[in-house]
């Protein structure tokens, strides 16, 4: 008996190891890529500029196997770009007023800088970017209808091009040709993401369909198991989500024998044997290269002064593959392969039309390559054919 | 699985979360205190456990280190009221946030640790009966100890010296003190339980139901068992349906959304709250009067007597 709790201790103990190795190798990717250490340029002038420190707000903490650990290894990342600049980091950041309040404290310690990390972070930005013109916020996520402020900018990923690829393993993966897929809010993000695993999917498996069920919250880890188990209980054996804490969800999976697709983090350590594939980010050399361009002075009028969407086909996308998990065999991480090769060429894209919505209605014409700008607007409320379950009314 | 069943699954799994903290909270106001940081206990209980599970590999442990955590949360409580006399609504929130602080601030480095949770387990025989089996014997081990706790809970409170002791703490402390007992003692234990029921509540939700611990992860559940008490009219085994019912609402909106229905997302998600009003606006004025003596001063708010 004794030894039996001794061996368990040793192997909690070796998995606390293997996380925290985990977190330090994806650190050591970061500043393995030799990042050149950047000065200040000390004539620089417009907004943004001559500040002594970098602002982070993230509405999460940062250890979240999720979104905001993602964010604040970038912000790390950029520290050691920067080492002059100080950066200032703030966890748990509501999306409302409280925002505003830790910006502009951040402002008074020397911040001309401020990243925004969450989508609902836009608004309370928005408000400080307008009564500070010195200081430059941009928003991680979230569009801007309209003008855009000389001293705002939102940027994010074409998340959807990795989820598409994830959808290509777990359509060959499944075996109910049931997927599930757990997200919090309807926003065009996520709806274009549900829709790009369920066309991965269907590329390699025309039977695949995507389940849904949200949760309206980012993080209700009750709420979560619920609607894990809902999905599991319907047969799906594959599940997926967007939520900001990943854990809840694959833990669930895991138990339960059904695989995984992971999402914003590398998480494949929760789940041994049902782990699939995933995406996570790598945002430090595009916060790197956000700051670079404010700290010149460039960044009115540039690509960061916009709602800049990166992806495949520029090369930096900011949300990566994660590696495969030990079930998917060398024949579908070929099929994968090679439609990252097909989505990254200047006519592919995973929304290539003639694309249809569930009630059958046109969304994407015949032989038409949607821009990344037109897929948060083409997906503002549609699922695509393929996806069962309802858009939530409010 | 069918809809009747899948939802009764999850009823159960996710109401008994509510249920401990609520037969906790039944407890110590059966003793004439009322204690609104049942959700700051439950949040203790929830990371206490998780982090020496994370430590120890044995969610036992875990489990027995969570009902101590939410134990001290609710003997704060127990102190500030019946020792100082503060006042018990205005402490029950402070000792929440208390809870909900200190929680955030020991429990970020946890956030990333994995553990190994309670498993689900089918009792043999039990198990395989139709339905019932699906429903009630194929659920984590916390879950079970649940089925015994709320009996337990009532035979202590109606069946023994040390029940009828607590109950007239609520209700004739003078009497107490004539026959020589501590009236403060006795409330102060009763709380002191009561937190560690709720802080097994927290342990099963980031042990057994969940698998994770964040901030704030009970999102409110501590407030909807103290209505429930009050719902159930501090009768532990009412306290059980009252648990399920909400938990049923819980899992009504997914197992809808699995189906592919086009429902109203948001009003399901305001469901289980509505259904906890509803029931203390139809039932509550009259349980009013059913409540021990002592509380009726907490409620009525205005000094009385």
């Amino acid at each position: 008996m004794r030894r039996i709790r001794a061996l368990s201790l040793i192997a909690a103990l070796a998995l606390i190891g293997a996380a925290c190795g985990g977190d330090d190798k994806a650190a050591d990717t970061g500043s393995s890529t030799p990042v050149a250490t950047n000065a200040v340029p000390a004539s620089a002038s417009g907004p943004g500029t001559g500040g002594k420190a970098v602002g982070f707000i993230f509405v999460g903490p940062k250890d979240d196997f999720g979104y905001n650990q993602a964010a604040y290894q970038g912000s790390q990342e950029l520290k050691k770009a920067y080492p002059s600049l100080e950066v200032l980091t703030a966890e748990n950041v509501p999306e409302n007023d409280s925002a505003t309040q830790v910006m502009e404290d951040m402002i008074a310690k020397g911040a001309k800088i401020i990243f925004a990390t969450s989508y609902g972070h836009k608004d309370p930005g928005l408000k400080v970017a307008a009564s500070h013109p010195d200081v430059v916020v941009v928003s991680q996520g979230n569009f801007v209808e309209g003008k855009m402020a000389a001293n705002f900018g939102t940027y994010f990923g074409t998340v959807y091009e990795p989820v598409y690829l994830a959808g290509i393993a777990a359509g060959k993966a499944t075996k109910s040709n049931k997927l599930g897929y757990v997200y919090a809010f309807p926003i065009p993000q996520t709806l274009a993401n549900i829709s790009a695993f369920e066309l991965g999917a269907k590329s390699v498996n025309p039977e695949a369909k995507t389940y849904v069920v949200n949760t309206s919250n980012w993080c209700d880890p009750a709420k979560q198991a619920e609607a894990a188990n809902s999905l599991i209980s319907q047969g799906v054996d594959v599940l997926t989500q967007h939520q900001d804490c990943t854990k809840t969800v694959i833990a669930t999976a895991e138990a339960k024998g059904a695989m995984t697709v992971g999402y914003h983090a590398d998480a494949s350590a929760l789940a041994p044997k049902g782990w699939l594939t995933g995406s996570e980010w790598k945002w430090g050399p595009m916060y790197t290269d956000i700051v670079k361009t404010i700290v010149e002075g460039k960044f009115t009028g540039s690509k960061y002064n916009a709602n800049y969407r990166v992806g495949y086909k520029d090369g930096e996308n900011p949300f990566i593959q994660s590696k495969f998990g030990p079930s998917v065999n060398a024949d579908t991480q070929k099929l994968v392969t090679d439609a990252k090769t097909k989505i990254s060429s200047a006519t592919g894209s995973p929304f290539v039309g003639p694309l249809k919505d569930q009630d059958g209605k046109e969304l994407i014409a015949s032989g038409k390559v949607p821009t990344y700008d037109e897929v948060e607007k083409i997906f503002a409320s549609s699922f695509v054919d393929g996806v069962i379950g309802k858009i939530p009314k409010s | 699985m069918n809809l009747f069943l899948e939802v009764s699954t999850g009823a159960v799994r996710g109401g008994t979360s509510i249920l401990f903290a609520a037969l906790g909270e039944t407890i110590a106001e059966r003793a004439g205190v009322i204690n609104l940081g049942t959700e700051g206990s439950m949040l203790a209980g929830a990371l206490t456990a998780y982090a020496v599970t994370a430590q120890t590999g044995s969610p036992w442990v875990g489990v027995i280190a969570g009902a101590s955590a939410g134990g001290l949360m609710a003997l704060v409580h127990a102190i500030m009221v019946v020792r100082y006399r503060t006042n018990q609504l205005a402490t029950g929130l402070v000792v929440l946030f208390l809870g909900l602080g200190l929680t955030s601030l020991f429990g970020a480095s946890y956030v990333s640790e994995i553990i190994k949770p309670f498993k689900t387990w089918k009792v043999p025989g039990l198990g395989s009966i139709p339905w019932v089996g699906d429903i009630f014997f194929n659920q984590d081990p916390l879950v079970y100890l649940s089925y015994f706790a709320a009996p337990a809970v009532w035979w202590l409170l109606y069946r023994t010296r040390a029940g009828l002791l607590l109950r007239s703490a609520g209700e004739q402390p003078d009497a107490l003190s004539a026959y020589g007992y501590s009236p403060s003692l006795v409330q102060i234990i009763a709380v002191t339980v009561g937190g560690m029921f709720a802080g097994i509540g927290g342990a099963q939700l980031s042990t057994a139901y969940a698998n994770a611990w964040f901030e704030n992860m009970t999102q409110g559940r501590g407030f909807i068992a103290v209505a429930l008490v009050i719902f159930a009219a501090w009768d532990p085994i009412k306290a059980v349906f009252g648990a399920y019912l909400f938990g049923a609402a819980l899992a009504l909106a997914p197992a809808l959304q699995a189906r592919g229905y086009g429902l109203n997302q948001f009003a399901l998600d305001v469901l289980p709250y509505v259904m906890t009003l509803l029931a203390l606006v139809l039932f509550g004025r009259k349980r009013v009067d059913h409540a021990p003596e002592g509380l009726k001063s907490v409620f009525e708010l205005a000094p009385s007597s």
